[in-house]
């Protein structure tokens, strides 16, 4: 795989109120790749994701997609592009949520060729032709024009990642997308993702799936209190010395 | 007995124009309304909120009046015989805008935050996530408390009589007190009950139409 950089993280902070929740995270992306986030609930996974998203700005850091700059850190506070800026390199990624959020008023196919017909400008035949192509690919062919109130909790989280890869991004972040579902259902998620990490998708995954991160990463990030505390391949980090990595991993695997 | 008919049918149409013209400008105007409202604007919100706690603060018969005898009173204009409908429109449209706002107010802050996310992060732009993701659903949401609006405003036309405004109640009272007895009135007790009827049916209608969802 060439080596090119899709995102880099350096030095992000993010706190809320009183509260910070992001002490210190870097972190670099490089096509193909799939990293895996993990740590105990309330570490900061999800504000990571946030902020890399573009859902909430950060306070201090760097963020930057493809050599792009969508935040740079001047004196002690991360500096946003612009809206036109920031408006194209959202184009680059994109988001699976726990919750799929999908547009409950819009039957599968509208939810997935919507954007891509009135935000990306594709032609509404090309759009309905890709978007068949992602149903056919994740199993859900005969549900098109279901609505998500018809859907299983792992069919409609399948719709909102076709939805996602619809607008063709070069990297992909999942926000815990198997928290909301019962173990059936998200053994079928799941698969779809390592199917999607064995065609070399590059994707940023937040998840308390210890073997699937193993089985899928290239890399591990194991976030405690706002900071890395490791990060390594999975044999790295399911091999640690470090009594937190060893007890996190220890606990939900058991 | 043909000429009283033809009075009470004259009646209906007036109170069903009174009827359509407030929905026609109240519904569209509750939502700039609700807008403001809701504007992160302090002043523009502040001044919407005493305008709301006025209409609703305040009987709709005393706006009337209000809005008829104002350019007379306050600027000196005289009233011409044409704008006694003119203002029954006027006072109705403001006043039910003011409920309305609140309905769409309500509607608008119970969509679930994902909703807004998710279309952020797919790259719609503010206005394409309002009018294609968010409204939509907000409409299904609040059809049932607009329905309950609309069924008030067909009731709320008779207030018209107040500045003699030739519709349904108005003329309904007239044929009673001349011929001393309380037909006139049950018609027109009979009419609005038929017309509410219809009303809820079509409302009904939209909301079974919009049920395809969750």
């Amino acid at each position: 795989m060439e080596d090119r950089n899709l995102l880099t993280i350096e030095h992000m902070k993010k706190h809320f109120g009183d509260t910070s929740v992001l002490f210190d995270i870097s972190l670099k992306v490089n096509k193909g790749e799939v990293v895996s986030v993990i740590g105990p609930s309330g570490s900061g996974k999800s504000t990571l994701l946030r902020c890399a998203t573009l859902l909430e700005e950060m306070d201090d850091g760097s963020l930057i997609y493809s050599g792009r700059y969508a935040a740079k850190s001047e004196g002690d506070k991360s500096v946003y592009a612009s809206k036109e800026d920031l408006r194209k390199i959202k184009r680059s990624f994109g988001l699976v949520f726990q919750n799929f959020n999908l547009f409950p008023h819009y039957s599968v196919i509208q939810n997935i060729t919507d954007a891509p017909i009135s935000v990306a400008g594709v032609g509404r035949e090309e759009a309905v032709s890709k978007a068949r192509q992602l149903l056919d690919m994740f199993g859900l062919s005969d549900k098109e024009n279901a609505y998500p109130c018809e859907l299983s909790g792992g069919q409609q989280q399948r719709v909102a990642i076709a939805r996602a890869l619809a607008l063709e991004p070069e990297i992909l972040f999942f926000d815990e997308p198997t928290s909301a579902l019962d173990p059936l259902l998200t053994g079928e998620v799941l698969s779809v993702i390592r199917r999607l990490a064995d065609e070399h998708m590059t994707m940023v995954i937040v998840t308390h799936e210890m073997e699937f991160a193993r089985e899928v990463s290239d890399r591990i990030l194991f976030i405690e209190k706002g900071y890395v505390v490791e990060e390594g391949t999975p044999e790295e980090l399911f091999a640690s010395d470090n009594p937190r990595v060893r007890d996190f991993i220890g606990s939900i695997r058991k | 007995m043909s000429t009283t008919f033809m009075q009470l049918l004259s009646g209906m149409v007036v109170s069903v124009e009174i009827f359509l013209l407030t929905l026609l400008f109240s519904l569209p105007l509750g939502l700039l309304v609700s807008f403001g409202r809701m504007s992160r604007n302090r002043i523009l919100q502040g001044l919407v909120k005493v305008y709301i706690a006025i209409m609703r603060g305040t009987p709709l018969m005393l706006q009337l009046i209000v809005v008829y005898f104002a350019p007379f009173y306050i600027f000196g204009i005289p009233i011409a015989p044409e704008y006694r409908f003119i203002a029954v429109i006027i006072a109705f449209s403001i006043n039910y805008a003011a409920y309305f706002a609140e309905i769409y107010r309500a509607g608008i802050e119970s969509m679930p935050v994902g909703q807004y996310e998710a279309a952020a992060v797919l790259g719609y732009s503010k206005s394409q996530t309002f009018f294609k993701i968010i409204f939509p659903q907000v409409i299904k949401r609040i059809l049932p408390p607009v329905t309950n609006e609309t069924i008030t405003l067909v009731k709320d036309t008779s207030l018209a009589f107040v500045i003699a405004v030739a519709e349904m109640f108005t003329i309904a009272k007239q044929i009673s007190a001349k011929q001393a007895s309380v037909t006139a009135l049950m018609v027109a007790g009979l009419f609005y009950f038929v017309f509410n009827y219809v009303v809820a049916f079509i409302m009904e209608k939209f909301e079974k139409k919009l049920s395809y969802y969750r």
